[in-house]
Formats: C-alpha cells, sequence, structure tokens
C-alpha cells in the first residue's frame, strides 16, 4: 500500500473537517493543522480511527502562552503519529485567555492523562472532562501557572545576586 | 583511618589510658552508618562510589541504612525541590543524635545551576549541614573527600555536644526544637 | 485484566483494606516517588502516585538560556544516558537551522550514544538484580561501567553530566587515548557482560520472580504512549532509530529485540538486547569511521579554538557573537526525536528568532509510561510492586523535568 503524504492527510481533513481547518502549514516536513478548538476532540478521534490515516500514537501535548496575541493567548498543541504512514503531524488549538477550556482526549488515548495535568499545571489550562484535573509536577497550594510568560523564573527567596548583574528585573532598572 | 596509636595516650606496661569522649568518638568515626537521601544525579555518582571501582565500605561505611531511626549520617545528593524539603526535614528529625549531615553536589549545597521558582536554594535552608561537597555531580573521590571530613568532625566532637545551649540555639534556628536528651521533639 | 487479578480484587474485604505509604524515601524506589497503595494483605487493590518531587522547571529555564547554554539542562534529563539528550538536542537545534553534518560527526555521534545506552540499560538491569535480592549483579556490571565513563571523560572532561558535543559536532575528535580506551572496551566488556547476564537471565530464582510481574499488553502500552524498552517488552518493534532514522542509523545492521507479556522478565531481556545490539552498532560504526572534520563548518554558532580567539580578529567576533547570544536565528517549529534510554525523547522547540528559545517542551518518556504503573501493580504482592517500578526505569530527573 502506498505510504500517504502530509498533502494527502490535509486533503483529507479539509474534506472531513471543512471550515474548521482555520489554518496549515508545513513546518520543517511535519504538518501543522490550525483547528477550532472545540473540534479537536472529534478530529483526533476521527484521525484515529480512520482506517488509512491510522494515527494511532500521541507524541505528546503541549500549552504554549503568546501573551501579544489578542484573543488567541493560549495555544494548546496535539503531536501525533501514524505508524502505518510514518507520519507525523501538528495540531493547535488557541484558546482566548478567557476561555481556556478544551476538551479531554483521555477517552481516546490514556497516555494524555498527565499530559493534560502537566500542560494545566503549567499554563492552567482546562480539559474539560478530564478525569483527575489536579496539578501533577509543582505544589498543590501554588496559586498561579509557572509557564505564563509574566511570571519570573527565579526564586525570589535569594537574596545573595544583586539581580542587576543578571539582567533581571528589569523594570526596575 | 583512625588507628588505637592515633589517640592522646598514656601509655605503660599493660595499660593505656585516654578519655571516654575520644575511644568512643574513634569508635563513632569508622562505623558510621550513612541514610543516602539520593535524588537525582548525584545519586548515580553516589551509587558509582559505593560500586566496586571506588568502594566506600572501606570506610566503614558499606551498611546503608535505609531508615532514619537507625542511621548517623544524612548524605543529601540532589536537588531538593520545595515540595520534597518538608521530607527531608522530617527525615532528619527523625534521625537519633549524634547526627551529621553531608551535602552532595551543588544543587544540595545551593540549587546549583538551578534558580527556579521550584527549587530549594540550599538543604542549610531547612536543616544544619556539617560537610558541603561541590560539583555538578561531585567525583567519587570528591564524596569520599566529604565522607572523610565527617569522620574527622566525629572524632573532634564532644559527647556532650548535644546537650549544649549552643546546640539548641543552632536547631533553634532551623524552627527544630529538642528535648533534655538532645532529640528532636 | 486478567481473570485471576479481578476474583482478587472482588474478594478484597474493606475490613482488612490497609492504605500504607511507598515513598517518598523509600529504599527500594531508588528516587523520590510517592506511592500511596491500598493493600489487602500483600495484595495491592489501587494505587495513587504523587510525582514533582524534583521539579526543576527545565521548560521555563530553557526559555532564559541560549541555545548552547541549553545542552547543560538537558544533562540532567535522564542523567544515565546523558550524552543521547545532549546530542539529541544538538540535532534539534541543526534542523531548525538546517545544516548538513559532516558523516564523521555522525558515525561519532552513534558511537558516542551507544555507549550511553549501554551505561544507562546496565545501570537499570543491575538494579532490577538488587532488587530481586542479588547484590552482586549491582557490583559486576559497576567497574564495566566506570570504563563507559572513562571513555566519556576522554570525549567531555566529565563523567556523568557530559554537556557532550557542540552544535555541528563535538568539542574535539576521539583523541589517541579514546581509541585505544575504545579499543579495549571493545575486548573486554562483552566477556564481562556475559558473565552479568549469566548471572541472572537463566537463574531460577530470579526468573520465577520477575516472570508476571508487572505485565502490560501491547494494546494497553500503546494507549499509555510507552515508548523505548518497555514498548518493545510488550511485543510491539517500535524503535526512533529506524522508523526516523538520525545521525545515519539506517547505516547499520541491527536488529530491535521485542518481548511477549510486557513483565519485568521481558523488559529485563529486551534491555540485555540492546546492549549486545549496541556494542554491534558501536563495532560497525568504528570500523567504518569515515575520514573528515569532527564538527560541521558553522562559525555561528560552533566556538571557534580558543587560541583563534586571542590571535584572529574574526574568530574573536565569532566567539563574542555566540557568548552574547547574538546570532541569528530561523523563525519555526521544530520536533526532532531520538531513541533515549527509555524510548522517544522528543524535543519541541518554538523559536521566535530569538537569542532563547520562545517555548521548548520536552516529551520525557518516564514522565509518559510511569503514569501506567497504578495499573501495572493493580493485584500483585507488593514485592512485584518495587521490582515493577525498578524494571521500567523511571529516572527521576526526567520525569519530574
Amino acid at each position: 500500500m502506498e505510504k500517504q503524504n502530509n498533502q494527502e492527510y490535509l486533503t483529507a481533513v479539509q474534506a472531513a473537517f471543512g471550515a474548521d481547518v482555520l489554518a496549515h502549514e508545513e513546518a520543517f516536513g511535519m504538518l501543522n493543522i490550525e483547528m477550532t478548538p472545540s473540534r479537536i476532540h472529534d478530529a483526533i478521534q476521527w484521525l484515529q480511527q480512520h482506517q488509512d490515516l491510522s494515527v494511532n500514537y500521541l507524541t505528546n501535548i503541549a500549552g504554549v502562552h503568546y501573551p501579544e496575541s489578542v484573543g488567541r493567548e493560549f495555544a494548546v498543541v496535539y503531536q501525533l503519529h501514524s505508524w502505518k504512514n510514518n507520519l507525523r503531524l501538528r495540531i493547535k488549538g488557541y484558546l482566548p485567555k478567557e476561555n481556556l477550556h478544551i476538551a479531554t482526549i483521555t477517552d481516546l488515548f490514556a497516555g494524555a492523562n498527565w499530559m493534560e495535568r502537566e500542560t494545566y499545571d503549567f499554563f492552567g489550562i482546562i480539559f474539560d472532562g478530564h478525569p483527575d484535573l489536579r496539578r501533577i509536577l509543582n505544589m498543590d497550594d501554588m496559586d498561579y501557572f509557572p509557564m505564563r510568560k509574566e511570571y519570573v523564573l527565579e526564586d525570589a527567596t535569594r537574596e545573595d545576586k544583586d539581580d542587576r548583574f543578571f539582567g533581571r528585573n528589569n523594570n526596575e532598572l | 583511618m583512625g588507628k588505637i596509636e592515633d589517640l592522646e595516650t598514656i601509655n605503660g606496661e599493660g595499660y593505656q589510658l585516654t578519655n571516654l569522649d575520644k575511644a568512643i568518638a574513634l569508635a563513632r568515626a569508622n562505623s558510621v552508618w550513612p541514610l543516602p537521601f539520593a535524588t537525582s544525579c548525584c545519586g548515580i555518582e553516589f551509587m558509582a562510589t559505593m560500586g566496586s571501582a571506588y568502594d566506600l565500605s572501606r570506610f566503614g561505611m558499606e551498611r546503608m541504612s535505609f531508615t532514619p531511626r537507625q542511621a548517623d549520617l544524612l548524605i543529601v545528593a540532589g536537588t531538593i525541590s520545595k515540595k520534597l524539603g518538608p521530607v527531608l526535614k522530617r527525615v532528619y528529625e527523625q534521625m537519633a543524635e549524634p547526627k551529621w549531615v553531608l551535602s552532595v553536589g551543588a544543587c544540595a549545597c545551593s540549587g546549583g545551576i538551578f534558580d527556579t521558582y521550584s527549587v530549594l536554594q540550599g538543604i542549610d535552608r531547612i536543616i544544619p549541614v556539617d560537610v558541603y561537597v561541590p560539583g555538578c555531580p561531585p567525583r567519587p573521590e570528591q564524596i569520599i573527600e566529604g565522607v572523610m571530613n565527617i569522620h574527622e568532625l566525629v572524632k573532634k566532637e564532644s559527647n556532650r555536644r548535644r546537650y549544649s545551649e549552643e546546640y539548641k540555639h543552632l536547631l533553634g534556628t532551623y524552627q527544630i526544637e529538642i528535648d533534655q536528651h538532645g532529640e528532636a521533639k | 485484566m486478567s481473570q485471576e487479578i479481578k476474583d482478587i480484587l472482588q474478594a478484597a474485604d474493606p475490613a482488612n483494606v490497609a492504605t500504607i505509604n511507598f515513598g517518598p524515601t523509600h529504599p527500594s524506589t531508588h528516587g523520590i516517588f510517592q506511592n500511596i497503595l491500598k493493600v489487602d494483605g500483600e495484595k495491592i487493590i489501587s494505587s495513587e502516585q504523587t510525582v514533582g518531587y524534583i521539579h526543576r522547571a527545565f521548560e521555563k529555564l530553557a526559555e532564559r538560556r541560549p541555545y548552547n547554554q541549553i545542552t547543560p539542562i538537558t544533562d540532567r534529563l535522564n542523567y544515565c544516558s546523558s550524552p543521547i539528550n545532549n546530542i539529541g538536542w544538538e540535532m534539534t537545534v541543526e534542523k531548525l537551522i538546517g545544516v548538513d553534518i559532516p558523516k564523521r560527526v555522525q558515525y561519532m555521534r552513534v558511537i558516542i550514544m551507544e555507549l550511553a545506552r549501554i551505561a544507562d540499560h546496565l545501570i537499570c538491569n543491575s538494579v532490577i538484580g538488587v532488587d530481586a535480592g542479588a547484590l552482586t549483579s549491582f557490583f559486576y556490571p559497576f567497574s564495566e561501567r566506570e570504563k563507559i565513563y572513562e571513555l566519556y571523560e576522554e570525549m567531555s572532561g566529565a563523567r556523568l553530566t557530559t554537556n557532550m558535543g557542540r552544535i555541528g559536532g563535538f568539542e574535539r575528535d576521539f583523541t589517541p587515548v579514546f581509541h585505544q580506551k575504545l579499543q579495549s572496551f571493545l575486548k573486554t566488556f562483552p566477556k564481562a557482560f556475559e558473565e552479568f547476564d549469566s548471572m541472572l537471565a537463566r537463574n531460577r530464582i530470579f526468573m520465577d520472580r520477575t516472570k508476571g510481574a508487572g505485565p502490560i499488553s501491547a494494546e494497553r502500552a500503546l494507549s499509555y504512549s510507552f515508548s523505548g524498552p518497555n514498548l518493545r517488552a510488550a511485543g510491539i518493534d517500535y524503535d526512533v532509530r529506524v522508523m526516523s532514522p538520525y545521525s545515519s542509523y539506517e547505516d547499520f545492521d541491527f536488529i530491535i529485540p521485542v518481548g511477549v507479556n510486557g513483565d519485568t522478565y521481558d523488559r529485563f531481556m529486551v534491555r540485555q538486547e540492546e546492549i549486545r545490539q549496541s556494542l554491534r552498532i558501536i563495532e560497525q560504526a568504528y570500523k567504518n569511521l569515515p575520514e573528515g572534520d569532527y564538527k560541521a563548518d558553522l562559525p555561528d554558532f560552533y566556538l571557534p579554538a580558543k587560541s583563534d580567539v586571542y590571535n584572529n580578529m574574526e574568530a574573536l567576533i565569532y566567539h563574542f557573537k555566540i557568548v552574547m547570544g547574538e546570532t541569528e536565528l530561523p523563525v519555526g517549529e521544530v520536533y526532532h526525536a531520538v531513541e533515549g534510554g527509555n524510548g522517544e525523547l522528543g524535543y519541541y522547540l518554538i523559536s521566535d528568532g530569538g537569542r532563547t528559545p520562545y517555548r521548548l517542551q520536552f516529551r520525557r518518556p518516564c514522565f509518559i509510561y510511569y503514569q501506567a504503573y497504578p495499573e501495572m501493580i493493580k493485584g500483585l504482592p507488593i514485592s512485584d510492586a518495587v521490582l515493577t517500578l525498578s524494571s521500567i526505569n523511571v529516572i527521576a530527573g526526567e520525569l519530574d523535568a
């Protein structure tokens, strides 16, 4: 059987989801598809069950924060892999900061459980329908989402470093 | 290595006098039971130190004690995050007197390269440390040197240290209260 | 779930169920993992994991570091096989900037990465032996492992956190001492390894202890996005080195061992066989090591030699630009994966052209497969849970990032 390529994937997804495919590009050989966030769960399910496309492996889920792009501050990136065609693809959904909800895919991939918890822990993105959405790496009593761009990296309790010499706290200079 | 000849003694035909403190300290120094609190990369180098090439048992330390109740030396090897800090302090409090702490690696000493929101910037913020071993991770030779420095401390330490006001004050600075036997409450 | 386990779970009398705390500091966890187990006698009914005890904020840290300063962070992911992490990251950046890497560098990388795989699997397998009660199997391979450390030292100066190589190649060519040590390693290691293998692989006690401990089916392993030896032990032959070859892996002849049941014994045997295959790869790569330069021509990223920096204006400027992070970078998104010690180790890099990554996510195989642990130990005795934990080789640095 012929292996499907990026173009065939894109055509198939566009045919099935039409207007929900908002944008697409090919970045370093990997197909990127931007979709309406509410339809991503269905798209992944469709891809997983499709005979020829057969996207059977969830590589990872990543959150990204773009504080400057109004209305699409947060992105959820799903990287998937079809072993049958040995093809990786990326599905993205952009969320506005007022409404950080997206459907969980734990019903499709058991491994999505911790990946989604991690994304919640770092960015505060809420995966609706997740069985146990709690913080995972950070302490439960943490009151912010540390990977968002506005939060500093450094530990605030250190007194032995003069921040000016490390290019930190630039706003105080 | 401590030998009986190293002690300051009064020797004579058939007897040898020293003070009890020194004799006990010598015995202690050569049979330290370590509790390896190995969390990350330094733990692997600590494993190499225990392994066949470097062999920590040459120093009377092959008996790893995994229960804090029966350990004399807490070897903290690796990053301690803020989440883990209370666990480490609990382990320290559970250890019986006399006890020593060896901090292995840059992370345990100062946070190392991880000056981040989640990492404790040095274990000496929560428990007192006797010897610091720098390095990321330190080589087994360095860990052994740290252990030998601990041995020197053990040899010099008075048996009465834990009853002293000074010791009480030291632990007080770490918010650890001790009872009249010097044990953490 | 087998019928037997279902019966155990159904028969559990709530009055007999005890809750015990397995970790965070437990002698057999080899790291800081907490599991709160509900047990009926010896049988585990359910477990609840807590992770993040050594969370060091790698991803946030990477957003503040220039590209060449991220290599030391990757050291500390899976510190049992740091060179694979280093080289994986370097290849990610090379993919972003689009550079041709000389064949010699690719072969050198393969040799170093396969040495790292051997070191990684040796730790894991010897620790399985320790948890099954065989301390000798820890001491034997460790003296061999030291030789791999010496090889690393020859190439990078460090034993464990190697910071191996540079973007574009290596910091130095294989030195004469490296050649000599590698040749003697290739001679002596197989014998020592087979000795270690003979202690456990067909040992009746070891087999009885590990067979059936912590099994996982191929379907579940796939659903949990398992990768690496743990996935292969369940019977799926997925290996990044073959599926998407990088660094000239397509030039070498090696097989991917697979297991049947996905239990502790299969995981042990898969790792043992992978060590043999790694040796084969090293031999092939070393025999056919091409002539050429040990670095690509990449002045924007590869630090010039110190002697040039002091004597040559152009080198000084490049040195300054690299150290201060003034290099121009393409904008884009790259995902690059390598077969790490524990499976598919991926780097998802978003560059906005700045001196540091806009976002860098590590796909950490440990973190992804450790979530299956409660399912794997359900219905088993506690002693099997210990063996399962050590055989899936959870490395705290990789787990908690």
